[in-house]
């Protein structure tokens, strides 16, 4: 009897990945252990490892085939003497639909192309992945100014928790790509310290979740020392690295900084969702003399839109983009709840409801013109943010829009948010504990 | 571990690590620190400071020998209690006694008050209300010195208190395991505030507390200028060497409270009176300025001097207007 190898899932967020290698042939006898192949995921190039014995029957996936889904049988395994076709023929379809959504919510495999991605005035685009954008604005950088490092766990020699990092430690060497230990309150204290000197460190923290351990040196050191010293010392410094959600990696790792960090005079903090976002705002926030709080989203390091190719591109802190144009409700997203809006605007087009769609960009300063200008344009608005509703981004843009244009005002302001609960493991709970776009679709539709 | 048992020796029995003039020069810095923290204890006493003010007095050879051990372009980084760091670092008095008044004419134009003064002419980082804090941050500054390849090195001050905090340690691992030249200086003062060093580390000599990291380290008198001139001289040497960073444990004390509103209750007035007559800094400087020829009549003048400076600052301090009322909002971000 056969056996199916399939094509494993090596991280919370991996939903496909690149087969790189094949280290077994066909018609070689594999034990329990062996390394049958390597496989690229999103985050690290990993060795997969043979579970039952037998012979290879098939290979099914050739090496570097990109994009290979989870769950894809990849090689057939079986006894002496037992011949591949019927294995072939027999390769279940194991359940494809319902795999993949264990391993990440269904809406990380089917990006929608925004309809206006690119920077028109840019010029020419090319599809790059959000990690791509990433890499590329930390490299032109460093490239431009000698100021400006990266430093962070496993940035350097393991190429990047999330392989943002990959390749800059043979570009820039070990002096600028800097490894540190697990110690996020004594290096982020040493990289404000570097800054107050007149460096530029790029901090990364392979998440946001772990930058609690370093929160008195982000407020207390590096928002404030401007403004304590009368302008004599500023601290220009970036801290980088995924916020919010991933995938079933529970309460302490799944939880969104962004109301958290946009509450306090002295920093700015940005969100960005496409790799035009990701590159153009992480270019600006580098040569911004203030320290920036840019919060990434794992799920969209993999996502992929078209971004402008210029060496000269970049975006303006403080500016948001409407990413999707309408006339009878405004959409206030940030971050991967972007595609959640942009989903939820396609859904209420079929409803015959027209939603414009903004994309913050950046939290503080908030845009509060291009909010303002749309809902007068509008009279309904309803914002939509992953984390939690108290005291959240939405309660700020609900009560911008009330102080600003009440008048203009068809219903009251709406929030769509995380529900108010630590972040759950099961894949069910998960789920609920996230906006849908059918919550904005909900919301919406009260306002009519 | 050898190091520091050879050093505390050494430190018992200093090297004259001082010429005459250059302890005559040492002598008034103290001095200077110790009349200007009076009379910012009388300022405050009058109301026209206010807030937490925390006084160096007892303290002033720890960072007045340390700063001869340095260069000018070196950086000096410490917690609250520092006044003593900026008036060594040569901030003007006037600058400093108007930040603790609160006035436009402050070091940080009345924003930053007591804690929180700068001087990035002067290389004095701070300055910083967080206990510990500073430890990360001037091992940033040692950072700063090692990407740009340099020789500078910087001094970053932290009392017992903050010793035992967790970030201290952190930091000790990265300027070690990078080669940072920082010399990290314990001003063990014997009380975190009311909290005595018997009742709050359990490290009982805390120059050892860099072994760990592998950090050499010495135990010194800090109450004697030339032992911490000639402690700080070695650390330094070692730090623009690329050896790394080194670890001080100065033994001092304070006089006053921990800050102004402290009733100090936790000591008795004989163990403070027993420093002050028998330990003094100011006192056993001094007596080798004397020995080595200075008449009562030479050091009487630098100190009616210093008296007339510190005056100076402090009718400056009262005279200044307060900060412009539009400087509320200036300073919050640098304009892009």
């Amino acid at each position: 009897m056969a056996t199916d190898i399939l094509m494993p899932a090596l991280s919370p967020t991996m939903t496909e990945g690149k087969l790189s290698k094949w280290l077994k042939k066909v018609g070689e006898d594999v034990k329990s252990g062996d390394v049958i192949a390597e496989i690229e995921t999103d985050k690290a190039t990993m060795e997969v490892e043979a579970v039952d014995e037998g012979k290879i029957l098939s290979i099914l996936v050739d090496e570097g085939t990109e994009g290979v889904a989870v769950n894809t049988v990849i090689a057939t395994l079986g006894a002496e003497g037992e011949s591949a076709a019927p294995a072939v023929k027999k390769a279940p379809e194991p359940e494809p639909a319902e795999a993949p959504k264990a391993a990440a919510p269904a809406h990380a495999k089917t990006a929608p192309t925004p309809k206006e991605t690119a920077e028109p005035a840019w010029g020419e685009t090319k599809p790059a992945t959000v990690r791509e954008a990433l890499r590329e604005a930390m490299t032109l950088e460093m490239r431009a100014d000698k100021n400006v490092f990266l430093m962070g766990e496993e940035v350097a020699q393991y190429q990047g928790a999330y392989k943002i990092s990959q390749g800059m430690l043979d570009e820039f060497g070990p002096r600028r790509v800097i490894d540190t230990p697990i110690t996020e309150h004594g290096f982020t204290g040493m990289a404000v310290g570097a800054a107050m000197n007149g460096l530029k460190p790029i901090v990364e923290f392979m998440t946001f979740n772990f930058a609690m351990q370093a929160i008195d040196q982000i407020i207390n050191s590096a928002a404030k020392t401007l403004y304590m010293s009368g302008g004599q010392m500023g601290c220009p410094i970036v801290f980088r690295g995924p916020n919010g959600a991933a995938a079933r990696v529970g309460a302490q790792h799944s939880q969104c900084y962004a109301s958290w960090y946009a509450h306090c005079p002295g920093l700015k903090v940005v969100a960005p969702w496409s790799a035009a976002d990701a590159k153009g705002l992480l270019r600006a926030a580098i040569r911004d003399p203030n320290p920036v709080i840019f919060l990434e989203n794992e799920i969209l390091y993999g996502h992929s839109f078209d971004c402008p190719t210029s060496e000269d591109f970049v975006l303006p802190l403080g500016k948001a983009k409407i990413e999707r144009e309408g006339t009878q409700v405004t959409i206030v997203a940030f971050s991967i709840m972007v595609d959640v809006a942009m989903k939820a605007a396609d859904a209420l087009a079929e409803q015959g409801i027209s939603a414009e769609v903004i994309n913050l960009r950046t939290i503080r300063p908030l845009d509060i013109a291009t909010i303002i200008e749309s809902v007068k344009k509008t009279s309904r608005v309803v914002s939509v943010e992953e984390g939690w509703p108290f005291a959240g981004i939405g309660s700020e843009i609900c009560m911008t829009v009330v102080e600003n244009c009440f008048d203009w005002l068809d219903a009251p302001p709406v929030r769509v948010a995380g529900l108010d609960v630590p972040m759950p493991y099961a894949a069910n709970l998960e789920k609920l504990a996230l906006p849908q776009p059918n919550w904005v679709v909900d919301a919406v539709k009260k306002l009519f | 571990m050898a190091a520091t048992q050879s050093a505390t020796k050494k430190s018992k029995k200093p090297e004259p690590a001082m010429s005459k003039d250059e302890l005559f020069r040492a002598y008034g810095k103290m001095l200077l620190i110790r009349r200007f923290e009076e009379k910012a204890g009388q300022l405050y006493g009058m109301g026209l400071i206010a807030g937490f003010c925390h006084l160096y007095i007892g303290q002033e050879a720890v960072v007045v020998g340390m700063q001869h051990a340095i260069d000018s372009g070196d950086e000096v980084i410490t917690s609250y209690r520092d006044h003593g760091h900026m008036l060594a670092c040569e901030m003007d008095p006037k600058g400093v006694m108007a930040e603790l008044t609160g006035r436009a004419t402050g070091y940080s134009r009345g924003k930053g008050g007591s804690m929180h003064m700068f001087s990035k002419e002067k290389g004095f980082f701070g300055g910083h209300g967080i206990v510990g804090a500073q430890v990360s941050l001037g091992t940033g500054l040692g950072f700063s010195n090692w990407y740009r390849e340099n020789d500078r090195v910087s001094l970053t001050y932290f009392g017992e208190g903050a010793s035992n905090q967790g970030q201290v340690y952190e930091s000790f691992n990265l300027a070690n395991l990078m080669k940072l030249p920082v010399v990290f200086i314990i001003e063990n003062n014997r009380y975190s505030m009311g909290t005595s060093i018997e009742r709050s580390s359990a490290s009982r000599d805390l120059s050892l507390n860099g072994v760990p990291w592998g950090m050499p380290s010495l135990s010194v008198d800090g109450m004697d200028v030339l032992a911490v001139k000639a402690a700080g001289d070695a650390a330094v040497a070692h730090c623009r060497d690329g050896k790394g960073p080194y670890l001080l444990e100065m033994k001092t004390y304070r006089y006053r409270g921990h800050s102004m509103s402290d009733p100090a209750k936790y000591r008795t007035r004989e163990e403070v009176q027993r420093m002050r007559a028998e330990h003094d800094c100011l006192d056993s400087a001094k007596k080798h300025l004397e020995e080595l020829g200075y008449s009562e009549e030479e050091l009487k003048k630098l100190d009616d001097g210093i008296k007339a400076r510190v005056q100076e600052a402090a009718d400056f301090a009262q005279s200044s207007p307060e900060p412009d009322e539009k400087e509320i909002w200036t300073d919050v971000l640098v304009e892009a």
